[in-house]
């Protein structure tokens, strides 16, 4: 048991290409799809609307922290207690957030990213609980048209 | 509290009842503090520490208190971060695609 997620992954691309589709916000969006609002600026909040297929009803907000060129990229951003539709838009502030980190490093064949999410050890239990367990039908589904979106459009 | 589940975990007298309780049997203070060289007292005080974040509740049957385990809990923290580390897989298998055409 964790309090954090980390990936690492081996890519087969510059780290300045690598960089520029981490913090370019109209790169970023599209792989990770969410349209913002602007570039990202350390110490400032971005926002935008998801793009995801069944989540384009989902707002994003993330709080830049660092940009260390080409070496590090990090954010903070909430965790709601659900991503359903809801009549009033969530108010993000109130929810307790994690941090997200991107750390790069040149490799001989391109980039290694490592990718972390810490903070979890802050977010609420029951909170967490409500949230899967009343989605897990929702969930499940989505994950199975990601896998077919993804095969569909590499 | 996550983080207080967190902390209730990281204490090997508490580890060691938890793995006692995990298999399903209730235990009473007494069938818990055999074998161990704390007191009946500092058992109970690892227990209430348990109770207060849910991994074990207390059951009363006849004179004593029975002591379960409830996994719901930890299965919850592991389900969310099993849930949030699998949207992480995708959207980095997207980048990957991305930059590398």
């Amino acid at each position: 048991m964790s309090d954090r997620i980390e990936k690492r992954i081996e890519l087969k691309a510059p780290v300045s290409r690598v960089w520029r589709a981490l913090t370019d916000y109209r790169e970023f969006g599209e792989w990770f799809r969410v349209k913002l609002e602007g570039p990202f600026v350390p110490g400032q909040i971005s926002r935008g609307q998801m793009t995801y297929p069944g989540y384009e009803h989902v707002k994003w907000e993330a709080l830049v922290q660092k940009m260390e060129p080409e070496k590090l990229f990090s954010f903070t951003w909430p965790h709601p207690k659900s991503f359903e539709k809801a009549d009033t838009p969530p108010d993000y502030s109130k929810e307790p957030v994690t941090l997200v980190e991107f750390r790069l490093e040149k490799t001989a064949t391109g980039t290694l990213l490592v990718l972390t999410e810490s903070g979890f050890d802050k977010l609420p239990a029951d909170r967490r609980l409500e949230a899967f367990r009343r989605n897990e039908g929702g969930w499940t589904q989505q994950l199975k048209n990601i896998e077919s979106y993804v095969a569909q459009k590499p | 509290m996550h983080a207080l589940v967190f902390a209730a975990l990281g204490d090997a007298t508490r580890l060691s009842l938890v793995a006692k309780l995990c298999g399903g049997q209730l235990g009473s203070i007494s069938q818990l503090t055999r074998g161990s060289r704390l007191t009946r007292q500092a058992i109970t005080k690892h227990l209430r520490v348990l109770e207060g974040v849910g991994i074990v509740h207390s059951v009363r049957k006849g004179r004593e208190s029975r002591f379960e385990f409830d996994p719901r809990p930890i299965e919850g923290m592991k389900e969310y971060l099993d849930f949030v580390s699998a949207q992480w897989d995708q959207a980095l298998a997207r980048l990957k695609s991305f930059v590398e055409d």
